[in-house]
């Protein structure tokens, strides 16, 4: 990785598992199997590395491997067929830290719909019955039965999704399936299917390497990385300032606790959720601690009204921000929105996702509200503008803008929020920049991996044995909605089925799932 | 819910025919009726008209209110049809169907044992029945149901 990246607990025991041994072990990576695109079984064994042999394997670990695992056992796939290839000690580690950095703590809400839940394949009963049945209260019931209409789109607390994970990961023997190691690289097999390398924890075995040769391999490797904006990267190295530019998605408790002891200036950038959430805990700290922030907020695109026409719709926006309920819109999971995708390829395809897609955020009365509060009394201020400068000046870090109408301005704040959640280049990991290299993949209209409306990856079918990926990884594909949990289990489903139609699984019809379900419903384990 | 065009009218198919003709089995001959007050009618002449009804509501459905609704939701940014909707849709649909109603004359079609009563509770049970049914326990049935707009038969 970069030294611009921004590190999670995944990247970081990554790194640790890369790194180089302090003596040359047996049973590594040699050139050979480094240059050569599809390998044999003698090439693997000659390089000293132990095969083990499971059908399925499954890299990442963490939400995507986790749901499609659910997918697959509930279809009927036993535990010994599967393996998860992942860093992490439980699928929600990474998602976990990301919304807590962020700001959505557990007893907080994401910005999920109620249906979509990883824990639960069919989506009933919901997340809204399970809280409302939790904290005693009709109000959850209420809320999605009269949303967006009446309220604002309901969505459940972090706690309540982390919660639900544990219970069924218990029931489906997750941990029977997991492997704990670093995945180097997929490779294609000879005579099909494919070899996974996996770098397991320094000390634990005889070899640096250890091959899995599967028949099937799904990648749900998450975010290639996050960074900052480039011109704040810029203002770090050449400043060597680090303190002043914090990305919302690392650790920052620290700054709101300095904003409560001391008064500043915050400047934030961003349009999105994660602006929301980070305004939402400095104006919580004005409002309710005290604090004497003064937050003034860029907008790269300022939206004040209607705006983005898609059919006979536009998008609402106001004050700075595009309102979405979702990452997108609503019918993209399963609606007009994605039949409307399948059909588009190349740069039609990109319209599309620039019409529905860019930095936007749910609309919440209760931000609104607090938002209007701040402008009147003169402590929240917005701003449209491309930062063409950041430099140190006498009193905090200054960002020099250009506004559309051409004239210019300057922001002086002590702390810059860097609330874009920008997304590193899928090359940033290195097992995508090595299936691009080496096993035909290749790279969807918005950059990343190209996949099939099955998730399957194009370019890499090995004999009988199929790629597949879901997840961030693959946005740009014909889903939008991608990087969610209801979109990992649409996701899943697909890939399920279209394992189903090779033989490879039972195909989940309507006794099977009925049967499952009541399984499910009595947390029968499987 | 997010329907296509083919889903709405797939799952209003669906629904009707799995949930609207065992229900008005099930309920018909504990509605209010003209029975006891005609000479030689039976419980099947109840039957034929609520069936009917349900027949009706199906056909409107198919041909006209799916097409309205799907016209409306493209004013919508989501393309989505809040469940809020799906709930009220019993009004229009109940009125139009009940026009229908008397201008066949279903209510003495049949040996005039229906009355506007059977029509209301009939119609309106039936109703809740499919609402309920479709805000959860049909994704248990089928569980592509909800990423496919609704599709079910193709």
């Amino acid at each position: 990785m970069s030294n611009d990246m921004i590190s999670t607990p995944g990247s970081v025991l990554g790194e640790a598992m890369e790194a180089p041994p302090a003596a040359p072990m047996v049973g590594d990576l040699n050139d050979e199997l480094i240059k050569t695109d599809v390998w044999t079984d003698e090439m693997v064994q000659r390089a000293g590395i132990p095969i083990v042999d499971v059908p399925f394997v499954t890299c990442g670990g963490g939400m995507g491997s986790f749901v499609l695992t659910d997918y697959l056992r509930i279809a009927g796939l036993d535990t010994s067929k599967i393996r998860i290839l992942s860093n992490l000690e439980y699928p929600w580690q990474t998602y976990e830290y990301l919304t807590r950095v962020s700001q959505i703590p557990r007893p907080e809400r994401l910005r999920s719909d109620s249906s979509g839940m990883p824990d639960c394949i069919w989506g009933f009963p919901s997340y809204a019955l399970r809280e409302a049945r939790k904290e005693k209260t009709l109000k959850p019931i209420i809320n999605v039965l009269t949303e967006p209409v009446l309220a604002d789109y309901w969505t459940p607390r972090a706690g309540t999704v982390f919660t639900g994970l544990e219970k069924e990961s218990t029931r489906i023997r997750y941990k029977d399936m997991l492997v704990t190691g670093q995945v180097r690289m997929v490779r294609r097999r000879s005579n099909g299917g494919y070899f996974t390398i996996l770098t397991p924890p320094p000390g634990t075995t005889a070899t640096r390497r250890v091959a899995y040769r599967s028949q099937h391999v799904h990648l749900a490797i998450g975010y290639p990385g996050l960074k900052f904006l480039d011109d704040l990267q810029e203002y770090r190295t050449k400043y060597k300032d680090l303190a002043r530019t914090v990305n919302a998605y690392e650790p920052h408790e620290h700054i709101y606790e300095g904003l409560l002891a001391k008064p500043g200036t915050v400047l934030v950038r961003g349009g999105g959720i994660v602006a929301s959430r980070v305004l939402q805990r400095l104006m919580d700290d004005r409002e309710q601690k005290g604090a004497q922030t003064e937050i003034l907020h860029l907008f790269r695109t300022y939206y004040s009204g209607r705006h983005n026409k898609w059919g006979l719709a536009k998008r609402r926006g106001a004050f700075g921000f595009a309102f979405q309920g979702f990452n997108a819109p609503k019918s993209a999971w399963g609606g007009q929105h994605i039949e409307q995708m399948l059909k588009l390829e190349g740069p039609d395809r990109k319209a599309l996702y620039d019409l529905t897609g860019g930095a936007h955020t749910p609309y919440r009365k209760y931000w609104l509200d607090q938002m209007k509060r701040g402008r009147d009394q003169g402590w929240y201020k917005t701003y449209q503008g491309e930062v063409t400068d950041v430099r140190p000046g006498t009193n905090g870090v200054v960002t020099t803008i250009k506004q559309k109408n051409g004239t210019t301005a300057t922001l002086e704040a002590q702390i810059i929020l860097d609330c874009t959640g920008l997304e590193a280049d899928i090359r940033e990991h290195r097992i995508c920049a090595d299936l691009l290299d080496h096993s035909g993949v290749g790279r969807n209209p918005l950059g990343r991996l190209d996949v099939a409306p099955s998730f399957e990856v194009r370019g890499a079918q090995s004999g009988v044995g199929r790629l597949y990926a879901s997840g961030s990884a693959t946005y740009g594909g014909y889903f939008q909605g991608v990087d969610t949990f209801l979109g990992l289990q649409l996701s899943a489903q697909r890939i399920t089925d279209d394992l189903a139609a090779q033989g490879f699984v039972p195909r989940i019809g309507v006794g099977r799932s009925v049967r499952a379900w009541w399984k499910w419903f009595r947390h029968k384990p499987i | 819910m997010i329907p296509t065009l083919s889903g709405r009218i797939q799952t209003r198919i669906w629904l009707i025919l799995f949930i609207g003709i065992p229900w008005t089995l099930i309920i018909t001959p504990f509605l209010s009726n003209n029975r006891d007050l005609i000479e030689g009618s039976s419980l099947l002449d109840t039957y034929k008209t609520t069936f009917t009804v349900l027949g009706v509501v199906l056909v409107l459905g198919v041909f006209f209110w799916e097409l309205i609704y799907h016209l409306l939701q493209q004013f919508r940014w989501e393309k989505d049809w809040p469940v809020m909707f799906t709930f009220f849709e019993v009004i229009n649909e109940s009125i139009l169907a009940y026009v229908v109603f008397k201008a066949l004359n279903l209510d003495e079609k049949f040996g005039a044992t229906a009355t506007n009563a059977t029509f209301w509770w009939h119609v309106i049970t039936t109703w809740m029945v499919m609402w309920l049914f479709v805000l959860g326990p049909i994704k248990v049935l089928f569980i592509r149901w909800r990423f496919r707009g609704g599709r079910i038969f193709f």
